[in-house]
């Protein structure tokens, strides 16, 4: 590999050199000791979203999109190359970019500590490709949706403004001062970009290239490869190197747990990890596309995906995280991997002897452990298709958005008339590893779609794995809510019958 | 009406005008303390060494391994410190402690070159302890009878006979969790030492005349020695009252001992386990009701989860007291508190301050008993409602009490509250797997400290020579606005425009011995010093206006930039008058002073007029609730709230609307979890950091959301007629915990008596749910009973003292403050 030349990212517009900075230093406490103090830090985990910021990264066709990220968790080092943009280069006091002019007239801000990054997701949502405003009829739905009967299909929160904002840009952001009415309403009332905005105008260009980077510090080595093979010579020579795609587990890891590494292989990038194909038996998808790109670029082509995408973190990780990181750290409370379960994907697997392929039910030997080699990596899953016509995922959190799971119940049934053809499921947070709920699909398979089924089946489910009691539910509310799980499908899929079932 | 609160035609006060540092804000340009470092050469850092026990002593503590890691500079330890070694004002918060009194307990700190030189070096200090028994949870307390502090008793009439008389007399018993502040900004200081010793330190504290004090205190120097500023804080809540002054002065210790400047700031999970949070209570009570549901009496005693140390819990006790009441008229009562001691952070403020508690009390009283009796709990709320003439438990008279009952109506009507109610009805009869339910809940708030001493503030004002204006005055920024409407206070007493007037950063050397930030009375008590000392000034300016006009000195009026007379033709602009003044050597600054006249307390008797008046509001909440789950959401929230005469509209609402999804933060999701198991781990909080300790989100605000503020509420003898809106409001968000309550009930037959467990997170509301269908579920707190003369609460020990503040008697000892 051949690293580019001095490390350097732009921000606001302006280069400013890397050298000195330690590959374990994130994003966040680079910025700040470079005097760009706008962001900040109010958790250190991706929680908050006060060190929001806005990168450069290639948008849908060969154009550009402003994407907000959590600064805290990415390493600076990542930034190689990138373009940034804080809520100091957006505007100045005497000249406020129209998200800020928004926030600061409507009482938007109190402390203002969170401010900073709110304008940065904001700004983002601003910029969004293919943001407009709601033409009149969806505009009236959006109007009435405190009526009765709008609301019951709306999220809350997550509405969207007559201007198009999606709420959602702003669920990784929090603040504990207004209450978030004033930061809605100032979401709602942003215009389109001005024709002469510089930032709007980026758009239509080319992102950044990914440039091959080497920072060396203190702590260790931050390699960007320049391609796929690159990785995975890097990989074979030093099969204790950490890989890093979105950092939305690793940034954590390194803030909170002290983790260090002599060696990080910056995956993100990788053109070769990045792509989404859409096939006739197989949709296939690159491992380090952001979950945000996923979402955007299925469409809604996996509606169990879709399903999940709005349960799983905020928009801001979103834009980070990925499914070869959800894949690496294997946590029995992630999302994805409920859901891939239920939709039989395989896992393709890629080192130095090529691709091999391996069902994600067979992918998990225990705790964090899985059948990956050192010197392979994860290339993208493929979830084959058709896929089932009934699919939902419930996720049992404390709060509505941005939790971790609790218990998640991802199904995928195969009703035809009113049989049970063939049904899929796929538990989290039961177990030391996600796990096929494969007793209550033997109770479904073959039986009519009915409450008796149903309620049998759920008897079935709720024995299934051994759940645990921790600070964020008992281990009998996991066992309770594993239970209601099948009769709220089946009250979801029958709606009819809510008021005598 | 007062000269204090009548208020000019059009002035500044009262204009609807966006937070003074917005422009700032937006554009992350506004500064907070951690944000100085970077700007200062030469800085240290400093890194805690925390122990892993709930109590424990120290056996052995050997730094010299961290002296070794590359970048770290000292150690600072208890041997270092040459004044007290304490953080606290009552002693008993030992800086460097001997004995670890609570699970991440920093026993001594680290000074490197890097955050991660001090990082690595407290990871290489070596500490022997020996674990000792610990005690975790306030039912543990009371049974070891582990207590601290006084144990204060209200006590009206006679609670045994007239539940003798009662038609219905219920007992009962709450566990209300206490509460993580999760400012944005975690605790940080700066701290500098000047060639002659005189220390400076920047921190982020609600209290910089405390942080002084203890810093003075610590490094054994004269409060003279050492100035505190707080440019602004990014959030406080009542976390940055007490809990900053350790910080500062481990920073300042740090300065003085390297000649260098030291920077603290602590991490998310440094904040959350070692700093103190809303106090948990437990609560017994029995309560008496005639057949027509009116109150007739409570029984109840509170203990408070007080952790290591004392800190504020005494009046944090005694507001929770005063608050039982809520709204209520209740003819007699007998609330006796006591302050458990745990090995757990030592918990303190936190916006409402007691009064949440004790008020969330009665609220469970009436939301239990209502189905009971078989009344509205609305309707059983509004029955019991003060009527003008009666009297606090206390012995308060309550005044304004009808401003209650126009709260309410107001939200019964602009909520459309009676169609709502139908409209449940129907959707409830409707939907089997989800319920829905409509609950409202009033607000009566005290105003005042309870220490009657802090009821003062100052403030400087400059005019220079050009007539520009420059405010200092003790209180601090946190978000609150104070520092815009004390802009707009200026500039209306002034009679010129806000764009003359400037606001400098609080610093003790400009306003000394000030109160804490804190109480909802920052505009009140520094409003009114701002307002004394622009006053002092025009009094010295009218002169020369009279001169120069020639008109009579009473006839000067000052408005809108200019001065004159009241309908006159004749004007001089206050610039060219200023200068006049200066060249006619007239003093153009001055110390403003206020100190709250006609309070009356008496701690150890708990008798007397603590408040200067009473916050009234009014909420009411809809949600929906998920019976598969437990989940819910927030459909509709309408509030009335009563802030007097907005000072700046804006502002209040923004409290308003902040303060509510606090509250409801408080009652729903935010979930403190200590390890109460006999491992290693017990006294560690488990919910330590942002992603297991859930705030409120986007997704959790009320999907509408509709804020009036009372009309016509002025407020004689308070600034400008207004009324303090920091705290109260949050207390409305009880709506939201009566609402889930009620939607539970909405499971079960007519009449369901629903106990929930606070926090009611979706847990929590699922076995509600689950109890009320009569499907069992976890028992959570001890059930209703219903008949006798009830369960008597436990009585606090014969020999318990009573409060008795040092403020108190300090204050008797010269007659002052009375
Ligand atoms: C605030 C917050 C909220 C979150 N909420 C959720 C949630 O709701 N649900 C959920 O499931 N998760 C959640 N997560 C966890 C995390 O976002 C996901 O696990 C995410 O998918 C990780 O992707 P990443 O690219 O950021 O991983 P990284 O942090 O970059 O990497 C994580 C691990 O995976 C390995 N890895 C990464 N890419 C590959 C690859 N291609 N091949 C092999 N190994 C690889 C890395 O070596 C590392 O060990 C949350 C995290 C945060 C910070
Ligand atoms: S600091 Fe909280 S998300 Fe980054
Ligand atoms: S304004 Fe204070 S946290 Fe948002």
């Amino acid at each position: 590999m051949t690293p580019g030349l001095r490390p350097e990212v732009t921000v606001n517009g302006v280069g400013i050199g890397l050298d000195g900075t330690d590959p374990a230093t994130t994003a966040l406490d680079w910025l700040r000791s470079r005097g760009l103090t706008g962001a900040k830090e109010g958790c250190a985990e991706g929680e908050c979203g006060a060190c929001a910021v806005m990168v450069a990264r290639p948008g849908a066709d060969s154009g550009t999109e402003w994407t907000a990220l959590n600064s805290c968790l990415v390493p600076a080092a990542s930034l190689d190359g990138q373009e940034v943009v804080t809520a100091e280069g957006l505007g100045t006091p005497e000249r406020l970019h129209p998200v800020q002019r928004e926030l600061a007239r409507r009482g938007g801000s109190q402390c203002g500590f969170c401010t900073p990054g709110f304008v940065c997701s904001m700004a983002a949502e601003y910029y969004r490709d293919g943001r407009q405003p709601l033409d009149e009829s969806a505009r009236d739905v959006a109007d009435d949706a405190v009526d009765d009967a709008a609301d019951e299909a709306r999220e809350p929160g997550h509405g969207c403004g007559a201007n198009g904002f999606e709420l959602e840009a702003l669920s990784g952001n929090l603040c504990r001062c207004t209450g978030y009415r004033p930061i809605r309403d100032a979401a709602f009332a942003l215009p389109e970009p001005a024709a002469d905005d510089p930032l709007a105008a980026r758009r239509t260009e080319a992102p950044p290239r990914a440039a091959a980077t080497l920072l060396e510090g203190d702590s260790g080595r931050y390699v960007r490869p320049v391609d796929l093979a690159d990785a995975i010579a890097l990989l074979g020579e030093h099969p204790g190197a950490v890989l890093v795609a979105g950092s939305t587990d690793w940034g954590v890891e390194v803030n909170l747990r002290g983790a260090r590494a002599a060696l990080v292989i910056g995956l993100d990038r990788l053109a070769e990890l990045r792509a989404l194909s859409v096939g006739n038996d197989v949709i296939e998808i690159g491992a380090a596309l952001s979950l945000t790109e996923v979402e955007r670029g299925l469409a809604g082509r996996i509606p169990l995906l879709d399903k999940l995408f709005p349960q799983f973190a905020s928009r801001l990780i979103r834009n980070g995280a990925t499914i070869g990181g959800n894949l690496g750290t294997g946590s029995p409370i992630g999302d994805l991997l409920p859901a891939l379960l239920a939709l039989e994907a395989d896992v393709v697997l890629t080192g130095p002897r090529g691709d091999r392929e391996v069902a994600v039910a067979d992918y998990f030997t225990g705790y964090r452990r899985s059948v990956r080699r050192p010197d392979e990596l994860v290339r993208a899953v493929r979830v084959p298709v058709p896929l089932a016509p009934v699919t939902a995922f419930h996720k049992i959190a404390k709060r509505r958005y941005d939790d971790i799971s609790s218990v998640a119940v991802a199904f995928a049934l195969d009703i035809d008339g009113d049989v049970v053809r063939r049904a899929r499921i796929g538990l989290g947070g039961v177990a030391a590893t996600s796990v096929r709920a494969r007793q209550t699909e033997a109770a479904l398979e073959g039986r009519p779609w009915t409450v008796e089924t149903v309620h049998a089946a759920a008897d079935v489910l709720q024995g299934e794995g051994t759940p645990l009691d921790d600070h964020r539910a008992s281990a009998a509310y996991r066992r309770a809510v594993l239970g209601t799980s099948l009769p709220r499908l089946y009250a979801e899929t029958s709606p009819r019958q809510e008021a005598s079932a | 009406m007062t000269p204090l609160s009548s208020r000019p035609a059009s002035s500044p006060v009262g204009q609807s005008i966006p937070h003074e540092s917005a422009a700032l804000h937006v554009t992350g340009r506004a500064l907070y303390t951690d944000d100085l470092w970077v700007r200062t050469h030469g800085v240290l850092h400093a890194h805690p060494v925390q122990a892993p026990h709930a109590h424990a002593l120290v056996t052995r503590l050997h730094t010299a391994p961290a002296l070794e890691v590359p970048g770290v500079v000292r150690v600072l330890t208890a041997d270092d410190v040459p004044g007290v070694n304490d953080a606290g004002a009552k002693l008993d918060e030992p800086l460097f402690p001997s004995e670890v009194m609570f699970f991440g307990h920093a026993v001594c700190w680290v000074l490197g070159e890097s955050l991660e030189a001090a990082r690595l070096g407290a990871l290489a200090v070596e500490v022997d302890y020996e674990p000792l028994p610990s005690i975790v949870t306030v039912r543990q307390a009371i049974e070891a009878e582990s207590f601290q502090g006084g144990q204060p008793r209200l006590e009206r009439g006679d609670v045994d006979a007239r539940l003798a008389a009662a038609a219905h007399v219920f007992s009962g018993e709450l566990d209300l969790a206490g509460q993580e502040h999760f400012y944005l900004e975690t605790q940080c200081a700066l701290a500098h030492v000047d060639e002659a010793g005189q220390v400076f330190v920047q921190s982020s504290t609600q209290h910089p005349t405390e942080t002084q004090d203890i810093v003075a205190h610590v490094l054994g120097l004269a409060s003279h020695a050492v100035t505190v500023q707080c440019l602004r804080m990014g959030g406080g809540f009542g976390g940055k009252e007490m809990q900053p002054h350790g910080y500062a002065a481990v920073a300042a210790l740090g300065a003085t001992l390297t000649g260098r400047p030291v920077r603290l700031r602590l991490t998310r999970s440094q904040d959350i386990t070692m700093t103190g949070k809303r106090h948990g209570f437990h609560a017994q009570w029995r309560a008496g009701f005639d057949e027509a549901g009116h109150l007739l009496a409570l029984d109840a005693t509170l203990t408070s989860d007080g952790g290591w140390s004392l800190d504020l819990s005494e009046p944090v006790l005694a507001r929770a007291l005063c608050h039982v009441d809520n709204a209520y008229w209740i003819p007699d009562v007998r609330v006796n508190g006591r302050i458990a001691k745990t090995h757990k952070t030592s918990q303190t403020a936190f916006r409402g301050f007691g009064g949440p508690q004790g008020m969330l009390v009665v609220e469970d009283v009436l939301g239990r008993c209502a189905p009971r009796l078989g009344i509205d709990p609305s309707e059983l709320r509004r029955v019991n409602f003060y009527r003008a003439g009666q009297q606090t438990p206390y012995g308060q008279t309550v005044r304004h009490p009808e401003r209650a009952v126009t709260c309410w109506e107001q939200v019964l009507t602009d909520g459309g509250v009676a169609a709502r109610a139908a409209q449940i009805a129907s959707f409830n009869a409707a939907h089997v797997h989800t319920k829905r339910a409509l609950a409202l809940t009033p607000v009566k708030f005290g105003i005042s400290f309870n220490f009657t001493a802090f009821n003062q503030a100052g403030a400087l004002v400059h005019v220079y020579k050009d007539g520009s204006v420059l405010v200092n005055h003790g209180g601090t920024e946190m978000g609150q606005g104070l520092h815009t409407k004390m802009l707009q206070v200026a500039a209306t007493t002034l009679g010129v425009p806000l764009s003359s007037v400037r606001l400098a950063p609080t610093r003790t050397d400009k306003v000394p011995n000030t109160s804490a930030t804190a109480a909802s009375s920052g505009a009140d008590l520094n409003g009114a010093a701002v307002k004394d000392a622009c006053e002092q000034i025009l009094d010295r300016l009218r002169p020369v206006a009279s001169e120069r006009l020639g008109v009579p000195v009473d006839a000067v009026v000052f408005a809108g930039g200019t001065v004159g007379v009241t309908g006159g033709e004749q004007v001089v602009a206050w610039g060219d008058l200023v200068s006049q003044a200066y060249y006619q050597r007239v003093q153009l600054w001055a110390a403003g002073f206020y100190r709250t006249e006609g309070l009356h307390w008496d701690s150890t008797r708990m008798h007397g007029s603590p408040f200067k008046y009473f916050s009234y509001g009014a909420a009411a909440t809809e949600v929906e609730v998920d019976g598969f789950t437990g989940a819910y959401r927030l459909r509709r929230v309408d509030i009335v709230h009563d802030v007097g005469d907005s000072l700046s509209a804006l502002v209040d609402i923004g409290q308003i609307e902040g303060g509510f999804v606090q509250g409801a933060g408080w009652l729903t999701l935010e979930d403190l979890r200590w390890d109460e198991s006999h491992t290693p781990a017990r006294g560690r909080l488990a919910t330590a950091s942002a992603s297991t300790y859930k705030l409120p989100s986007f997704s959790e605000m009320p999907e509408v959301f509709n804020v009036a503020l009372l009309e016509r509420a002025h407020e004689d003898g308070v600034v400008y007629g207004s009324k303090a809106v920091g705290e109260p409001p949050l207390m409305l968000a009880i709506s939201v915990r009566e609402a889930l309550r009620q939607a539970a009930a909405a499971f079960g037959p007519p009449g369901t008596s629903v106990e929930l467990a606070s926090p009611a997170t979706p847990e929590a509301v699922f076995w509600a749910v689950r109890r009320a269908r009569g499907d069992g579920g976890l028992p959570q707190t001890a059930p209703l009973v219903e008949g006798g003369l009830g369960v008597v609460p436990e009585q606090p020990d014969a020999t318990a003292r009573p409060l008795h503040p040092r403020s108190e008697q300090l204050a008797r000892q010269t007659g002052a403050g009375d």
